[in-house]
């Protein structure tokens, strides 16, 4: 799968309309994940996933500013996530299906807060991007 | 994800063998598929699926012969397969969960067909090859 112009333009200025909002969808995605899809807070038994958590926070900012890298580099997203892949792949082992789930939620997260942005088109396009950071995020499990 | 240099040379290996059998095992495989997974015959309305019918074994050879097209090409499957490739995308259309439904009944069939030699390391080859050829024939969906 391969980003087309169209969506590398969608997601850029998606992102922009984002500003400086990222690290907290990124929170509230967290927050949508492990309120709908249970299983996934058995990767964070060391946090505290309470509403509202300053840990939950933090960890969406960390998982928003990795997306932010992440856009700027969407020619080279395996060059651009590489650390993070080997993160991914050698200390965390987070089940891939985890990252679909994750990746619905920040969908929806967006939805949320930019419904007239959200075409389907848009929402196509992030929902590709996405994908694509899933798949390097899992590249080097095995 | 990509193939190491010993799973290329299982894959490579076993291939001879497979291909001795080629088309039993991939009429086998079809075989598990619509017997265990009953929604995967609603890509066949077409054919007649019982077991032993010539369109089960015609498509069968089809399947195993394609995939011996990427074991030929084993460092370029992107290319090997990319008519298939753009097939599945404008004409099938197959679900994409409907080929890891399909690599799991060929893993089977393979397993126990040679057992002896489907060790655990050739069913991680077997499967990460598997799940490269599916990558391939669902690139180019969107």
């Amino acid at each position: 799968m391969v980003l087309s112009p169209a969506d590398k333009t969608n997601v850029k200025s998606t992102w922009d309309k984002i500003g400086g909002h990222a690290g907290e969808y990124g929170g509230e995605a967290l927050e949508r994940t492990f309120a709908s899809f249970p299983t996934t807070k058995t990767y964070f038994p060391h946090f505290d996933l309470s509403h509202g958590s300053a840990q939950v926070k933090a960890h969406g900012k960390k998982v928003a500013d990795a997306l932010t890298n992440a856009v700027a580099h969407m020619d080279d997203l395996p060059g651009a996530l590489s650390a993070l892949s080997d993160l991914h792949a050698y200390k965390l082992r987070v089940d891939p299906v985890n990252f679909k789930l994750l990746s619905h939620c920040l969908l929806v997260t967006l939805a949320c807060h930019h419904p007239a942005e959200f075409t389907p088109a848009v929402h196509a396009s992030l929902d590709k991007f996405f994908s694509a950071v899933s798949t390097v995020l899992t590249s080097k499990y095995r | 994800m990509s193939l190491t240099k010993a799973e290329r040379t299982v894959i490579l290996s076993m291939w001879d063998k497979i291909s001795t059998q080629a088309d039993a095992i991939g009429t086998q495989a079809l075989e598990r598929l619509f017997a265990s997974y009953p929604q995967t015959k609603t890509y066949f309305p077409h054919f007649d699926l019982h077991p032993g019918s010539a369109h089960m074994r015609v498509h069968g050879a089809k399947v195993v012969a394609a995939l011996g097209e990427a074991v030929k090409s084993i460092d370029n499957i992107g290319g090997a397969l990319a008519k298939l490739s753009e097939l599945h995308a404008y004409i099938l259309r197959v679900d994409p969960v409907n080929f890891k439904l399909l690599s799991h009944c060929l893993l089977v069939t393979v397993a126990s067909h040679f057992p002896a030699d489907f060790t655990a390391d050739a069913h991680t080859a077997w499967d990460k090859f598997l799940s490269i050829v599916s990558c391939v024939l669902t690139e180019k969906y969107r």
